[in-house]
This record gives structure tokens, C-alpha cells and sequence, in this order.
């Protein structure tokens, strides 16, 4: 056994990566390659490297082609990037023209039968026999598909001159408490780093050297962070419906509420959960449960939100508190389900017929998967309205480093809520009456005993007091108060970030778009160009987005659809700086890159 | 447990043991046609809330959209009624019954918002239990927009303008006794004394109760050539069996009649006594409730009555074990985990 490495024409000569590549991983979905990828990436996070990880992913089950990017990068960027240093190809359907697309001088790892060496010489190849090597490794037959991933792991480790004892800590933290698949992982991958270290000489192209950038960092997706912001917020009502890229967010809440919502007296669950026949009935169920004084949610995408916004529109107008996750993926209809998109802008922003308003939160990161989807409930319940959370798949399925969580020490707002004893000394109440002045009327919840509180909840036009009415002027004082609720929301919801250079040239993007644009500012930077990057969070439209829009001479708009949806929400909002909005936009359902943000801007800029 | 009292007492009217008049359990005017069917059942559940001493606060009332859905204004003002959208009622009274396991939940619905545009929240609110009394106020025409067939016309059935319907019904009660509804009743709104005893019996179920109410539309479907008219459910009503029912805190005071009568007996110790009129018929059985059912519709008659019953059926709230109290009513306490709990998870993410 031979590798060509030697042979490469960069090898030597290129300069050495250190901390600073991205690995692209091509199997064959369904063959267990997602834990052999996780592990690759845990192992360079626990050397204490800056780590992010993306599966682009068939929508198939199994047997379709599979990569996975794993990007590491000592200065933080952590949004994808378009070329790659170092690939492993495992699928004999993709090989070829994955080799035909190659960044010149990347490092090839490959499943010898392959023969992908002839077929380009301006790469560095590393032929592996995964065969012999698992078959020496595993005694199991019907275990070698599997652990022929994890054998790649310890090739790629040894290359990279990642610590074996790492790739052992990340396998067992992967595999956690099932002692027969770690012993015969932590095997496999031995087996390949062993293999490696006899067979291929070294390399300086791609090298992983020990940091400190990742101690006391988490590894989390956002589907978990937003599970966990929901489990420390109380959700009492669940209605859900599965759906990419969402359901694993409700699917990891119910492991958390099985260990962490019984209640210890009685062994009885403090929250319902249930599956339901579809994203309609999942939205009644919310909004019904909200009107009953539950905290209750779902999770959807899209479809799902197109489906649900027959619900969403009866909640606006009976006022009925629910949060509502939208994990967006790249439509329209089915679209491509299994790839990100921003493209739910518009629809979240004002679900359903009619003129209808909602309040929209688009964490940004991690932490604020988690604080964000804390405070919805909190939001939902002091405004009475549906609230949309709304990421994408690249926030909630992939993996990414962050800080802990802060604890959510702040309490509960259960909003304007009156009990028995308030309804009984309160003086000409009524449901729909603005007695504060801020759009938000005083509820009473079914069930209240006393006599007093009880009202008629209606989709259909109504007054002040919850009666049915057809008058213009009943009308037009509930519409229009429901619109001064949504002004009020702007003291509410969290405020944009700025990450300021000086600059009388703005970039506005939200949600997952934040790490290509934090890149690409430093990129235009450094080409001379200084920009001020303001990060919206939520909707409406805060004071702060007003002062930035007045204040730039013009104003990127990065986003993740085709139409520039946010842009069309701004233009909307504030006609009069309408010519100020410029659309940087990437939407063929990747995850946005930095490249193509520098390159847009660039464009712009010379024009 | 209920600590209201009644609004205003009248002081000849009689009163339930929890003090409250009949009265007390009235709603809004009616808006519906005169003579409309729907006004009767109306007027049983009134009558079957106030002789079962139910608390009107506890009552929380769903509806969809039609004729129908508009008549939960129309009983029990005391408790909270929620009129949402077209067919999607069982999805409101499942989230609500979920948040607060105190309420008695009552959902009236039609035979177009149940069994065409709803027929999928329909199926499987049934197949899940929720606790609640589902009413199907079933006249076999889209009323509120002037008169088209629903799903549960019967074929060859004549609308006023003189069309046919064509096409086969869906009945509602075999359709529920195959999704495993534990209570299923058919009444015709011309006959209240059996309307009250079933809804009597409702208020003492745990779990859904699905009630197909025949109900005439006498604007658009009560003519000659309808099936659904007055005169020919009247003519065709063919009842199961005369009905009594006994409250749990009245068992020790009635006598039950012995020989032919069936006494079933739900959880709460409240008991239905069932004196047979049609031969055979074995409501906790069914199957020989389906045969029954089948053989009737062949022969173009209404089987009414309690037509499947399995008082022990374990609802919802029960079959996800939550906790006794109201979900909607537990307090920070119980449901935020602690600084440590978060440190637990922290540290297995790192």
C-alpha cells in the first residue's frame, strides 16, 4: 500500500492551513456517517479549534448521496465556505464529480476501489483500503457499513494531526452509554489512524494545531437550543406535526420533558404533548390551549405554516396567545426540503388573510435560540397574539459551537390576565376594552369560578365586550387597536445587534445569515470598503432600525430567498428611504457564504 | 367545589342542588329561523345542564362555522364559548380540554362542518377521547348559505329547487363507533325526552360522546320530498329503547325497575337504565350496534337512542398521565427547571 501523496505536485510547496479549512465528507445517506462526521468535528472542537458543521442532505431515507462540510477556523468564522481543503469521498456515485469540482491542490481522501487518482493532477490523493481495514477491525459483518465511516475519522485525524485520545473522548460523548458501539467505533478509527500514520507520509497543507478558542464551549443545534428555551419557559400544550427541518425540535423537548417535566409527588406529566393529525389541527390546538391559559406551542416549516394560517389569523383576531416555531427550509411548496432558506419572511410577518400583523423573533445564534424562544411565551402571553420564532434549517440542524446558556432568571409575564377576585371587582369590564391605552386588553381564562368572566370568543366581527357586531365603528376599533398593539410590541421585542465600522454604508441581514455577513464585512474591510452591520432580531421594526435606515446612505439587505423579502418589508415600512434598500440575496438552498455577500456589494459599490 | 351563586333568583322558580335556576343556564337570544330544530336541542342542554347540577362555569362551549355553530351563544351565558373556524372546532376543544382537564366541554357542530370540511378533526378527535359532549346537528343541507347538500343527504334526496342528491351519505354514528367512541347516541329534535336522558348520560361521560341530533332545516330541506323533514323523521324515527337516566348522587334514591332493563354504570357511579324496544339490542356490544345501525338505514328508518356505549374508556388527559391540576393553573414552580438542571445540560453539550 502506496499513497500518492508523495507524488502531488502542491504537496511542499503550498502553504500550510493551520486551524483555518474546510473538509467536505461525500457518503451515501443512511450508512451512519452523520455520527463518523460528528465525531471528526467534536475531536477538532475538544483541540480547542473554532468548529462549524453543515449536512447538506438528500430528502431520502437512505442510499441517496450525502456531504457534510466541516468548517474550522481560528479567527470564528463560522459560516460556510465555498471551496474545501481537504475531501473524503466514500460514495462511488458522486466520486467523479466531486472530483471534477475540486478546489486545485485539496487533499483527497478516497476509497481505494475508487480510482480517483488519474483523474486530475493538481490534487493531493490519499487512496484508502476500507475493505481490509475494516474487515481487520470489526468482527461483525453486518456492522462493517457502519464503522467504515469511522475508519475515514481516524485517517482524517492522523492527517490532520488530530489527537487519537480526542477522536476516543468524542466517540464515547457521541455514543453515550452504549459500551459495544464505542469499543468497536474507537476500533475502527484506530484501525484508520494507525493505518495512516504507517502508510501516508505527512502532509503540510491542512493541520490542526491545539487552541484554546473552544474551552467551556457547547456544541448544539438550534431545533435543541429552541427545545431547551421552550422547556426552561414552561410550555405546558404541545401540538405538533412532523415535518423537515422542525421535527426534531419538538422530538428533542419530549426527551427533556420526559427527564425534566414529571412531576416528582406524583410521577405525572406538567405537559401534553400530542402528535396531530396535521399542521391545522397542531395550530388550533395552540391557540386553544393559549385562550385556556396554557403556554403551548408548535413547531412547522413552511408548508406547515401555510397550512396553519387559517389558525393564525383567528388567533390575531381573537387574541390568543401560542408560539409558533417556523424552521424554514427552501420552498415554494415542497420545494427542497431539506435545504435552507430565508424565504418565509413576508408569510410570517403577516400569516393569513385579512390585514393581520404578527410579531416575528429570528435568533441569530445559538444563545438566542434559546433566550428567544424563553421569551415568545413570554411575548405571546402579554400581547395575546401568536408569536413566530422563525429559523431556518441551517440554525436548527446543524451543529454549532457556542456559549452555555445564561439561566433565564427573569420570571414569567403571564400578561393581563384577570383571576376570580380581580373579575369580581372590576367595574364594566370587557373583553376587548383598551383600558391602558396600549392595545392590550384584560383576559379572563375558562374555568374561573365566581360567576364573572365569561365571554364569547368569535372569529367573526366583534365589539369591545366580545359581542357579536357588524357595526363599522365596532370594527374598525378593534382592527385599529390591534394594530397599536403591534406598535406597542416595538418596546418589546429584542433590539437589533450592530457591529459598527464607521460607516455611512449599511448592511441589515437577520437570523442564520449572521456569520457570512460578520465575515464579509472584515473581507470588504480589508478591500477598503467599511461597512456598520446592523442585525434585526425580531418584528416589528424597532427604533433602531428606524435611526439606521434614516441615518445610511444606503442599506444591504442580505438575505436568504429569491425576492428580498425583508427588503420589500422595509420599503413598506419606510417609503420614504425606499431607494436606500439594495438586495444582496442567495437562495439555491445552501447555507449563505461570504463570498458571494463580498461579491454582490463589490458590485453594487462599482456601479 | 363550585362557589358561584345564581344570578338572579327567582323566588318560584325551582333550583338544582347546586342552587341555580333554570334560568341560569340560558344564553343569548336565538337568531336562528323559527322552528328551526336546532332551538330544541338547544333547550335540552339547558334543561340537561340545570338537572345535572352542572357548573356553569366550568362550561366551555366550541363551535365551527353554520347554523349550528352559531348556537352556543344560545345556552349556558356562565361558561366561555369559543366560535372558531369552518370544520376545525375539535382541534379548539382539544388544546382547550388538554390546558384545563376541569372543564366540561361541549362542542356543536353540523353535518357540513363535521362531515365534509371537518371530517378530518372529526375522525380524530373520536380516535384521541378528548372529554367532551361533540353534537352533530345534522339537517343534511348547508344552511347559512342558502340550501346546498351536505355529506350527510341521503341519496336521492330532494333539495327545495328540485336537485337530486346523487351521491351516497356518511353517518356519523357508524363512523364514530368504528373509530372507538365509547358513546354514540342518535336523537331526533322532535323527541326531547330522549334528548334530555341521553345528554343527561353525556354529562356523566369521561370521554367523547358523539350525538347525531337529527335536526330539520324548516327554511331550506323540511319539504315533502326531503328525507330530512319533520314529517319523514317523524314517520321514520324507530326508537331504540326508553332511556332513564340516574345522576350518581341520586342512585341511592331511585328505584330501577327490574326485569328487561339494562343498567350500565359509568365511573362516577351515575347509571343509564335502558328498557329495550327493538329486540336484541345490545348497546355495549359493537358490533351487533353496527349490524343494527346497518340493517335500519336499508330500511330507511332513524335508529335512535343510545346506540353504543363503553362507559370505561380512559380520555386523553388520562392516556398522556398529567397531573390532576389544570396545566394552565401550575405556577413557575413546577414548571421551570432550575439553575442546576441547566448546568446538567450544559455540561453534556460540552
Amino acid at each position: 500500500m502506496t499513497a500518492s501523496l508523495a507524488a502531488s505536485p502542491t504537496t511542499g510547496g503550498a502553504k500550510t492551513r493551520i486551524n483555518d479549512f474546510s473538509i467536505q465528507v461525500a457518503t451515501v445517506n443512511g450508512s451512519g456517517s452523520q455520527t463518523a462526521n460528528t465525531v471528526l468535528l467534536r475531536a477538532i472542537f475538544q483541540m480547542g479549534v473554532f468548529v462549524s458543521g453543515k449536512n447538506l442532505f438528500p430528502s431520502n431515507i437512505a442510499g441517496l448521496p450525502t456531504w457534510f462540510t466541516i468548517r474550522a477556523s481560528a479567527k470564528g468564522y463560522v459560516a460556510r465556505k465555498a471551496s474545501n481543503e481537504m475531501l473524503i469521498l466514500m460514495n462511488p456515485e458522486t466520486a467523479r464529480e466531486d472530483i471534477a469540482k475540486a478546489d486545485a491542490g485539496a487533499l483527497v481522501i478516497y476509497d481505494e476501489p475508487l480510482q480517483l487518482d488519474k483523474l486530475r493532477a493538481d490534487l493531493s490523493f490519499v487512496p484508502v483500503p476500507f475493505q481490509k481495514l475494516v474487515t481487520a477491525s470489526c468482527p461483525e459483518p453486518k456492522l462493517h457499513k457502519l464503522v467504515k465511516n469511522m475508519i475515514y475519522v481516524g485517517v482524517a485525524a492522523r492527517l490532520l494531526g488530530v489527537d487519537m485520545t480526542e477522536v476516543k473522548t468524542a466517540i464515547a460523548k457521541q455514543l453515550k452509554g452504549k459500551a459495544k458501539a464505542i469499543e468497536i467505533n474507537q476500533n475502527a478509527a484506530t484501525a484508520g489512524y494507525g493505518w495512516a500514520m504507517e502508510a501516508v507520509p505527512d502532509q503540510d497543507q491542512v493541520k490542526v494545531v491545539r487552541d484554546n478558542k473552544t474551552q467551556g464551549l457547547i456544541i448544539v443545534d438550534g431545533n435543541e437550543a429552541c427545545a431547551l428555551g421552550a422547556l426552561f419557559a414552561g410550555v405546558t400544550v404541545v401540538g405538533w406535526y412532523p415535518i423537515t427541518p422542525a421535527s426534531s425540535l419538538v422530538e428533542t423537548f419530549i426527551e427533556y420533558a420526559e427527564e425534566y417535566r414529571i412531576d416528582p409527588q406524583t410521577g405525572k406529566s406538567t405537559v401534553a404533548i400530542v402528535q396531530m393529525e396535521d399542521e391545522l389541527a397542531s395550530a388550533g390546538v395552540v391557540l386553544a390551549a393559549g385562550w385556556a391559559g396554557a403556554r403551548s406551542m408548535t413547531s412547522t416549516a413552511g408548508p406547515g405554516v401555510s397550512l396553519m394560517s387559517e389558525f393564525i389569523g383567528l388567533g390575531y383576531y381573537v387574541e390568543a396567545p401560542g408560539v409558533f416555531f417556523n424552521v424554514a427550509r427552501t420552498g415554494p411548496s415542497t420545494g427542497l426540503p431539506t435545504r435552507t432558506q430565508q424565504s418565509d419572511v413576508e408569510l410570517c410577518a403577516k400569516c393569513s388573510h385579512g390585514d393581520t400583523l404578527h410579531i416575528n423573533l429570528y435568533p441569530g445564534n445559538m444563545e438566542e435560540c434559546f433566550q428567544f424562544s424563553y421569551d415568545a411565551f413570554d411575548l405571546a402571553e402579554r400581547f395575546q397574539t401568536p408569536i413566530f420564532v422563525v429559523t431556518d434549517l441551517d440554525l436548527g440542524m446543524q451543529n454549532w459551537s457556542s456559549k452555555p446558556f445564561t439561566y433565564p432568571s427573569k420570571p414569567y409575564d403571564r400578561g393581563k390576565v384577570l383571576n376570580q377576585q380581580q373579575l369580581a371587582e372590576a367595574q364594566d369590564w370587557g373583553r376587548y376594552k383598551d383600558v391602558d391605552g396600549d392595545g392590550i386588553c384584560y383576559r379572563s381564562l375558562p374555568g374561573t369560578p365566581g360567576g364573572k368572566g365569561a365571554y364569547f370568543t368569535r372569529g367573526s366581527g366583534h365589539n369591545a365586550y366580545a359581542q357579536y357586531s357588524e357595526k363599522p365603528e365596532d370594527y374598525i376599533e378593534v382592527v385599529d387597536r390591534l394594530r397599536k398593539k403591534y406598535e406597542t410590541a416595538k418596546a418589546h421585542v429584542p433590539t437589533p445587534v450592530f457591529r459598527n465600522q464607521g460607516s455611512a454604508k449599511g448592511v441589515l441581514a437577520f437570523g442564520s445569515s449572521d456569520p457570512a455577513v460578520i465575515e464579509a464585512q472584515d473581507i470588504l474591510a480589508g478591500n477598503g470598503l467599511k461597512t456598520d452591520y446592523l442585525r434585526l432580531r425580531a418584528l416589528p421594526f424597532t427604533a433602531e432600525v428606524d435611526a439606521f435606515v434614516r441615518e445610511k446612505q444606503v442599506v444591504y439587505v442580505v438575505e436568504q430567498n429569491r425576492d428580498g423579502q425583508m427588503a420589500n418589508l422595509l420599503r413598506e415600512t419606510y417609503p420614504e428611504f425606499a431607494i436606500k434598500f439594495k438586495s444582496v440575496l442567495h437562495y439555491d438552498g445552501h447555507a449563505i457564504d461570504a463570498k458571494c455577500i463580498v461579491d454582490q456589494i463589490t458590485a453594487f459599490e462599482q456601479k | 367545589m363550585s362557589t358561584a351563586t345564581p344570578s338572579a333568583p327567582v323566588p318560584t322558580a325551582p333550583t338544582n342542588k347546586l342552587g341555580f335556576t333554570k334560568q341560569d343556564y340560558v344564553g343569548s337570544k336565538s337568531t336562528l329561523c323559527a322552528g328551526c330544530g336546532h332551538d330544541s336541542i338547544t333547550a335540552q342542554i339547558i334543561n340537561a345542564a340545570f338537572e345535572s347540577n352542572i357548573e356553569g362555569y366550568r362550561v366551555t362551549k366550541y363551535s365551527g362555522i353554520g347554523c349550528s355553530s352559531k348556537t352556543p351563544a344560545y345556552f349556558i351565558n356562565q361558561g366561555w364559548g369559543f366560535n372558531s373556524v369552518h370544520g376545525r372546532m375539535p382541534a379548539i376543544a382539544t388544546g382547550a380540554s388538554l390546558a384545563n382537564r376541569n372543564l366540561i366541554n361541549i362542542g356543536v357542530s353540523g353535518d357540513g362542518d363535521s362531515m365534509s370540511i371537518g371530517m378530518g378533526q372529526f375522525v380524530h378527535a373520536v380516535r384521541r377521547n378528548i372529554p367532551m359532549i361533540y353534537i352533530i346537528e345534522d339537517n343534511g343541507v348547508y344552511g347559512l348559505t342558502k340550501g346546498q347538500f351536505s355529506a350527510t343527504a341521503d341519496k336521492g334526496a330532494h333539495l327545495k329547487s328540485g336537485a337530486v342528491n346523487d351521491l351516497p351519505p356518511i353517518d356519523p354514528c357508524t363512523l364514530a363507533i368504528e373509530l372507538g367512541c365509547g358513546f354514540v347516541a342518535r336523537c331526533f329534535s322532535g323527541n326531547p325526552k330522549q334528548m334530555n336522558a341521553i345528554m343527561k348520560a353525556a354529562f356523566a361521560y369521561e370521554g367523547t360522546v358523539v350525538l347525531d341530533i337529527i335536526s330539520p332545516c324548516v327554511t331550506f330541506n323540511n319539504h315533502d320530498a326531503s328525507t330530512r323533514s319533520y314529517k319523514h323523521v317523524k314517520d321514520h324515527d324507530f326508537p331504540l329503547h326508553d332511556l332513564g337516566f340516574i345522576q350518581y348522587s341520586e342512585v341511592e334514591d331511585v328505584e330501577i325497575p327490574a326485569g328487561q332493563t339494562e343498567i350500565v354504570t359509568f365511573p362516577d357511579g351515575s347509571k343509564v337504565a335502558i328498557k329495550a324496544i327493538h329486540e336484541g339490542y345490545d348497546p355495549t356490544d359493537r358490533f351487533t350496534a353496527m349490524k343494527a345501525i346497518h340493517e335500519s338505514m336499508a330500511k330507511g328508518e332513524f335508529l335512535t337512542g343510545l346506540l353504543y356505549i363503553n362507559p370505561t374508556q380512559p380520555p386523553l388527559p388520562e392516556v398522556l398521565n398529567l397531573v390532576d391540576e389544570p396545566l394552565a393553573s401550575l405556577g413557575e414552580d413546577m414548571l421551570k427547571p432550575s439553575p442546576e438542571v441547566l448546568n446538567e445540560i450544559m455540561q453534556a453539550l460540552m
